[in-house]
């Protein structure tokens, strides 16, 4: 094991004491990072050990990403020939272009979160956590193409400073950090991330191609908000090839996610399939008014939903941890999401806000199914 | 005991720092909340309630021996309601815009919890010039905050600083550049995010509270 002997003659300079005590959190990420570390939470009273830590269970949430984010990167290239008139059978050529779109801004979303992360674990003298590997990926995923990179960065500081670092950091977080990135860009930047007219690159990476100006395409969501028919065929929402944030337009990617994450017993099946029920149940009571061309299951294919329900709403940290609660909580998310679309005009998407506002919901939803456990057993132990 | 002595010094400017009453008390944060999208209206704002804490304590000072203390408080308040009054209609007739702006806020200093209490907690207690000083250091100390997070807030917000423009108009998106103004900031939320900030920043420095 040479990467191991390399790590280890290392050690010593990064511990306390040692010349480059300054970076040890940084060592230690990086260490626990290739290796599963030896010292373990000691065992007292009743407890579970798992052979798998966190750092590998987040990373088969990135696995489970990979999918929509390749397709993301296909579909920003596909998308951009289409507005210019280009030929749209160069599947090689659409991936570049949108592997270069979509780079700088991974680049930045980690660069940036993983840089507050360690510095605030050194000052505070803890080890830096995880959580952000999927963040710092998730972040890019939910943004518009054309987001500049400074607001993005904005955004994720904002995001891992005040709903992340100021609870207490990764596992403490009441909301998820991905989505508050994105709706502080939504409030603060309204008019990157209006939802209705978005998201085709237009000029900034004008090197690889040439450039259009001032066009936007609607998405599907923006045109059932303004009333207009939707111009995209049900079997285009469910492959993705559609104008819509990078990670979230393809169902058919974001359901291999989804069975990844089920498989390797990461994500909640509960709050998935809840998620897509109560969206169902409120989709069919509740349709569009004057939308002809749109069946009510659509409302599931298009817009974040398929993404905020697969890799949103089954954050362990802030969905519901009692199994039946999980349930309700997927459940109001679904319905709450359409709910918001449906009803205001003025959030044609209603993902992202629905899954924020039950993440504050969580904590009340188990506490009583907990209480209720707890009256149940009472009883019994009356009689 | 001499008008600038040592505990009258303090009296003055324990609420401008250590004992501030937004960053501290966490008293006053409605109205830093709603008056502060722009530096003006947060500096008329902060002025007006420092004019009225310093007056009404120094009237409820020179009253504290005659009041009885079943009634107390609804005395307080005409005295702060006339104050508020005068006040409001002086706005109004010289700085009519800002006035406008504040809107009811400007009423709503009446129900601020910083007047109430330095009456109930000072001016009962200590005489007119101790209580006069102790309104003007703790109306400063709000407005200080007011002021800061005004500031910022047009800044980053509207790009202006009392209206004039800071960040040139090439930088803007519209004009080819890359900057957008931040649309959160005109919000009250970004406004308790701020004053948070603040708190931080605050508590950080002075470690020993």
């Amino acid at each position: 094991m040479g990467l191991k002997k390399i790590l280890d003659n290392m050690k010593p300079a990064f511990s306390e004491g040692g010349k480059l005590s300054a970076f040890g959190s940084l060592f230690d990420a990086a260490e626990t990072f290739f290796f599963v570390p030896n010292e373990t939470a000691k065992v007292r009273g009743a407890q579970i050990h798992d052979a798998i830590d966190s750092k590998r269970s987040i990373f088969f949430v990135v696995i489970a990403l990979i999918p929509a984010l390749l397709f993301g990167m296909y579909n920003i290239g596909l998308q951009h020939n289409i507005a210019i008139g280009a030929c749209t059978e160069d599947i090689c050529g659409c991936f570049l272009y949108g592997l270069a779109a979509m780079l700088p801004k991974i680049v930045v979303s980690y660069a940036v979160g993983l840089g507050i992360e360690v510095a605030i674990a050194q000052y505070k003298k803890e080890e830096v956590h995880e959580g952000f590997f999927v963040t710092g990926i998730l972040i890019p995923m939910i943004v518009p193409v054309n987001c500049p990179l400074w607001i993005l960065a904005v955004a994720t500081a904002f995001a891992v400073i005040f709903a992340k670092e100021v609870f207490g950091g990764t596992g403490m977080n009441i909301f998820n950090p991905a989505l508050v990135t994105r709706a502080f860009l939504f409030f603060a930047y309204p008019a990157m991330m209006s939802g209705d007219k978005v998201w085709v690159n237009e000029n900034y990476i004008d090197c690889i191609n040439g450039t259009v100006d001032g066009y936007s395409a609607a998405t599907p969501l923006g045109q059932l908000g303004a009333g207009e028919p939707v111009t995209y065929s049900a079997m285009d929402t469910i492959i993705g090839t559609i104008p819509g944030s990078i990670g979230e337009t393809s169902v058919i990617a974001i359901a291999i996610g989804a069975i990844i994450l089920i498989w390797a017993g990461i994500a909640s099946w509960k709050i998935i399939v809840s998620t897509f029920v109560g969206g169902a149940l409120m989709a069919y009571v509740l349709p569009y008014s004057g939308a002809e061309n749109f069946e009510w299951w659509e409302q599931l294919t298009v817009g974040g939903f398929a993404f905020g329900a697969v890799f949103m709403a089954t954050d362990p940290v802030t969905a519901a941890r009692t199994e039946c609660g999980k349930y309700i909580y997927g459940f109001l998310i679904g319905a709450m999401a359409i709910i918001i679309r449906v009803l205001n005009p003025g959030f044609p998407e209603g993902m992202m806000l629905a899954i924020l506002l039950m993440n504050v919901f969580a904590p009340l939803i188990d506490y009583c199914f907990v209480q209720s456990n707890i009256n149940k057993r009472a009883k019994r132990a009356a009689k | 005991m001499s008008l600038f002595s040592k505990e009258n010094g303090e009296v003055f400017k324990s609420p401008l720092n250590l004992n501030n009453p937004v960053a501290v008390q966490v008293l006053g944060i409605c109205s830093a909340l709603a008056v502060t999208s722009q530096l003006k209206p947060a500096i008329v704002m902060g002025l007006s309630v420092t004019v009225i804490t310093a007056f009404s304590n120094v009237i409820i000072s020179l009253l504290r021996k005659t009041i009885p203390n079943r009634i107390r408080i609804i005395v307080q308040l005409v005295v702060v309601a006339a104050l508020v009054t005068i006040v409001s209609n002086i706005l109004k007739a010289y700085v009519y815009d800002v006035s406008v702006q504040l809107s009811v806020y400007v009423g709503l200093i009446i129900t601020n919890c910083i007047l109430m209490g330095r009456l109930e907690a000072f001016a009962m207690q200590n005489g007119p010039w101790e209580s006069f000083l102790d309104g003007v250091g703790n109306g400063l100390g709000y407005a200080f905050v007011l002021v800061v997070v005004g500031f910022f807030r047009e800044l980053l917000g509207f790009g202006t600083i009392l209206g004039f423009q800071v960040i040139p108009d090439s930088c803007y998106m519209e004009n080819g550049g890359l900057y957008f103004n931040n649309g959160m900031m005109t919000m009250p939320a970004m406004a308790l995010i701020l004053v948070a900030c603040f708190i931080w920043a605050h508590r950080s420095i002075n470690k020993e509270q």
